[in-house]
């Protein structure tokens, strides 16, 4: 086995677990967190694939890794506003979850709000 | 078994631990720090992969940002109650969708085809005439600028959506709330002392990302970084979002790359094509502007939704 190999799995263990936290848990913030952890197991399959592709005194292909961290920054983006909706939703029902039949059983009074 | 794999495998139990940790804490404040050190992890294991700039990105972006943003929403939501985990059929349900994906993503590693395909000679041919050293930073800012572009519209978009989370009396306002400043808090002492050597550092990391590891977002983010620190101090205040100079700040980057792209079709004949002997001044311009850009937006970012009553 060599490194390449190594981090290419390593990647798909990380996505699954990742792809697990966001189905399994229901709290928002740890979809979150957990959505993360999938991206980053595939960024890093991806980097394999930039490892890899080493060529032309380069230690990797330079287009694959530039890909990687435009990928990074959309993905702070997308969690910046996921975090702005989140913090919203607390204020607005003091709730933290997506079930709208769990909120108006434990808060019936914000229902609306 | 070399040491470098031996380190390699470290690495990878580390990050697992880390991942595990993320999905398993108990409260979500303890997940949030485990995803910092899994950022953190990622950050080395990319440096052992050979791509220095993207463990820059990971460890500033990822873990920095990403996580710190995610631990600060994390104790803001603690007074949330805490949901119950999916049990019996769904959870079960939820493994075997996840080791299905990890088992396919693992065979499609295990299958990457021989010998592997590289863009890195085309991308080192394209080099010279942009002047540049660093071929992470030629995709970036000149064969693949397009992809930056749209980059940092996204970012735009984000701080817009943001925003508009906004009530509508609070529109124009401050974001977040003051901070209290404390001359004896060490806080206050880091906040004073830090930023003149991290906005040093910061405009070193864009200065040199044209020959080295390094460039404009992740110069712009240490500036982020610098200014949040003095806020956080209670040094500096976020301006209101009204102000026309932060606005010009957060679109001056992205506008003027658009500028210089379009005026590629009149003197290089294509959209984001640079004029001969002029594409590293140009590409220093727009990254230099970019970096600005984007420290702003990031703070803008971080700080959230307008809280406070705008100025009359």
């Amino acid at each position: 086995m060599n490194a390449e190999v190594l981090f290419g799995l390593a990647g798909a263990v990380l996505a699954g677990l990742g792809l697990y936290g966001l189905v399994a848990d229901p709290a928002p913030l740890r979809k979150l967190l957990a959505f993360n952890l999938l991206g980053g197991g595939v960024f890093l399959v991806f980097g394999v694939v930039a490892r890899r592709g080493a060529a032309a005194g380069l230690g990797g292909d330079p287009v694959p890794q530039a890909l990687v961290i435009t990928g990074l920054v959309v993905a702070f983006a997308a969690t910046a506003l996921a975090v702005a909706l989140l913090r919203l939703l607390f204020e607005r029902t003091g709730q933290t979850l997506l079930d709208t039949a769990a909120q108006e059983r434990t808060s019936p009074d914000q229902a609306d709000g | 078994m070399t040491m470098g794999l031996l380190l390699d495998f470290f690495l990878v139990i580390l990050a697992l631990a880390a991942g595990w940790w993320t999905i398993g804490a108990k409260d979500s404040f303890g997940a949030a720090v485990a995803f910092v050190a899994y950022g953190l992890v990622l950050a080395l294991i990319w440096v052992r992969i050979a791509a220095p700039d993207v463990a820059l990105t990971e460890a500033a972006i990822g873990a920095g940002l990403t996580g710190g943003m995610l631990i600060g929403a994390s104790t803001r939501l603690e007074s949330a109650k805490q949901a119950t985990r999916a049990g019996g059929v769904t959870r079960r349900l939820a493994i075997a969708l996840s080791a299905l994906v990890a088992a396919a993503l693992a065979l499609a590693v295990l299958g990457l085809p021989h010998p592997p395909p590289s863009l890195a000679a085309a991308a080192m041919a394209a080099l010279p005439p942009t002047g540049l050293g660093n071929p992470v930073t030629g995709v970036l800012l000149a064969y693949r600028a397009v992809d930056t572009l749209l980059e940092k519209v996204v970012l735009i978009l984000a701080l817009l959506g943001t925003w508009s989370l906004a009530p509508d009396r609070l529109w124009g306002g401050r974001p977040g709330r003051k901070e209290r400043r404390n001359a004896a808090s060490p806080l206050t002492l880091l906040g004073q002392v830090l930023p003149p050597i991290g906005i040093v550092i910061g405009l070193h990391i864009l200065w040199v990302g044209a020959n080295e590891p390094g460039g404009a977002f992740q110069g712009g983010t240490i500036l982020a970084a610098m200014w949040m620190l003095a806020v956080m101090a209670g040094l500096v205040d976020v301006p209101a979002i009204s102000r026309t100079w932060l606005r010009l700040l957060v679109v001056a980057g992205p506008g003027l790359f658009l500028i210089v792209g379009l005026a590629g079709f009149v003197v290089a004949g294509g959209f984001l094509a640079y004029p001969p002997g002029f594409a590293k001044p140009l590409i220093l311009l727009v990254e230099v502007v970019l970096t600005l850009s984007v420290a702003a937006i990031l703070l803008l970012l971080l700080a959230g939704p307008p809280e406070r009553e705008p100025p009359r």
